[in-house]
């Protein structure tokens, strides 16, 4: 069965519930929302602690409630959302099999929103030697486990990387009744937000091991023990600063990956950096048409600037749908010195555009810089500036005039 | 006496460094909001922190429902509380923010289910 719409959108997490709203706001009918599993809310529906929110409604919700404001929009504005609805493949004409409880379906559309989210990076990812005993999650599996479906997962644990979602569940667990005996973090600073070092580790007295990993997985069955060192500049393991832990339970919060898969198979062109899709300032993947916003584009830490990018995204594909606009934009965004990636990845140096970066490591008291060539367009100083904390500056396109090229970069003062 | 601490504020993203100063009256420095300061300040007098968790459903469609408080409580009876929680259960269906525990601990404060859940297909 084929069936015709203006709009698919892949996932409705906050991403994909974000685009669906803003576009039937602005009256665009024909709108789906294809989601695998049997509720809409994506991973918001298992993030039970607060602190969602705070930017986009100025309120301190939790997971499951900033999900449900989209959730009842959505409802209130007659979106179709299919449920249990998995999406297998798509192609470069945008045509999207489903694999539904209805059977197999197939969208043609005018237009895509990629909104599916990220995955965990696993054991496999790292390389971790030893054994392969059963206790080893990844933090937002372990999360899942505890918050929906009521397994606990362990009774003494270790957690590998300090991550937002590796904080979150050192606090959870604590609180649990088990024994978070330690965070062990690879490079000298958090990966996670500041403030989820403070209400997560530091309320409840759990160290957090700062340029230490895990250098070895003992136990036959379940795990019995971790092997930790400390690591050099480099990151390479000291010899003899080997230390055993006695536990049952390791956790993994290594970093998340965009799922883009679909988009792979599609054609669309990846960043080899963030591995999201290359997008110009609309949004627009190299797939004419296709757009793609959130946690698949690249890996955000706050939900907030999840549901304005797909807010964005959204405001692009009316655009499209007007008029189909065809001048490409062609001026190259470099991320340059002290910047790990900059996104969009081209603009047209004729509309507003808003930058999502991350700097390469921590940085105190400085510029951060957009150039085009020696000529410095715009600055903005930052007191510190640390990767795990995505950096938002939106540049009028007045700013963006007449340049051929742009760098963003960082300078110390 | 004069007193001197720092601490990262946790109301929003931003996680300001505090510099709070205590003497016959608190001082806090390098809050980027009102928020921070009034967090700063309630950190030295009665620490407050929200509480979320879960309870169990029973007989419905998912076996647990996310609960908060409908308030910051006292940081020093957050585990108190979360005990109470493990040792009750909540009949399906469950509201969007019903309230499952009421003034928990004489606190004032209510618990509530922060999603819905539906009674079970079969039953």
């Amino acid at each position: 069965m084929i069936i015709d719409r203006n709009v698919v959108i892949i996932g409705a997490g906050p991403a994909g519930l974000a685009a669906a709203v803003e576009l039937s706001k602005s009256g665009v009918d024909g709108v789906v929302v294809l989601e695998r599993e049997p509720y809409e809310g994506g991973i918001l529906n298992q993030c039970i602690h607060d602190g969602f929110g705070v930017i986009k409604f100025n309120e301190v919700l939790t997971g499951p409630e900033y999900a449900r404001r989209y959730i009842d929009e959505a409802n209130k504005l007659g979106i179709e959302i299919k449920k249990n609805s998995t999406v297998i493949s798509m192609s470069k004409d945008k045509e999207i099999t489903v694999l539904s409880p209805e059977g197999l379906l197939v969208y043609k559309t005018k237009a895509v929103i990629l909104a599916m989210g990220c995955r965990e990076r696993t054991r496999g990812a790292l390389s971790i030697p030893g054994a392969r005993p059963v206790g080893v999650f990844t933090a937002g599996v372990a999360q899942n486990l505890v918050n929906i479906k009521n397994i606990m997962i362990g009774k003494q644990v270790v957690i590998l990387g300090s991550g937002d979602i590796g904080l979150i569940m050192a606090r959870r667990l604590t609180l649990e009744g088990v024994k978070v005996i330690a965070v062990v973090e690879k490079m000298p600073y958090s990966n996670g937000l500041a403030r989820n070092v403070t209400q997560c580790l530091e309320d409840y007295g759990i160290p957090l091991m700062l340029s230490h990993t895990v250098v070895n997985i003992e136990g036959k069955e379940r795990l019995k023990s971790v092997t930790i060192a400390k690591v050099d500049d480099n990151g390479e393991p000291i010899p003899r600063t080997n230390k055993k832990i006695e536990c049952d339970t390791l956790i993994l919060s290594v970093g998340l990956i965009p799922e883009n898969e679909l988009s792979s198979g599609a054609g669309v062109e990846l960043d080899e950096l963030t591995q999201g899709a290359i997008v110009d300032e609309n949004l627009q993947t190299s797939i004419e048409g296709v757009f793609a916003c959130g946690n698949v584009l690249h890996v955000h830490d706050l939900v907030d600037h999840v549901s304005s990018e797909a807010e964005k995204a959204a405001r692009s594909v009316i655009t499209y749908l007007n008029n189909s606009y065809k001048d490409h934009d062609n001026i190259l965004v470099k991320a340059g010195d002290g910047i790990r990636y900059v996104i969009p990845h081209t603009i047209s140096g004729k509309k507003d555009v808003t930058f999502s970066m991350r700097v390469d490591r921590q940085w105190s008291n400085i510029k951060l810089c957009f150039k085009n060539g020696s000529n410095l367009i715009k600055s903005f100083n930052y007191k510190r500036l640390s990767p795990s904390e995505m950096v938002v500056v939106n540049l009028k396109g007045t700013d963006l005039k007449d340049i051929d090229g742009l760098e963003v970069s960082i300078d110390e003062v | 006496m004069k007193f001197e601490k720092e601490m990262t504020c946790i109301v929003c993203p931003n996680g300001c460094k505090l510099e709070v100063i205590q003497n016959d009256s608190i001082i806090v420095k390098n809050a980027l909001c009102p928020k921070g300061e009034e967090y700063a300040r309630n950190e030295m007098l009665n620490p407050v922190r929200n509480l979320t968790s879960t309870i169990r459903v029973l007989n419905g469609r998912l076996p647990l429902v996310s609960v908060r408080s409908s308030k910051p409580v006292p940081k020093g009876k957050l585990t108190e509380m979360i005990k109470i929680l493990s040792e009750i259960d909540v009949e399906a269906p469950v509201e969007f923010h019903q309230i499952v525990v009421k003034d928990i601990l004489g606190t004032g404060v209510d618990i509530i289910a922060t999603r819905e859940v539906l009674r079970d297909y079969i039953k």
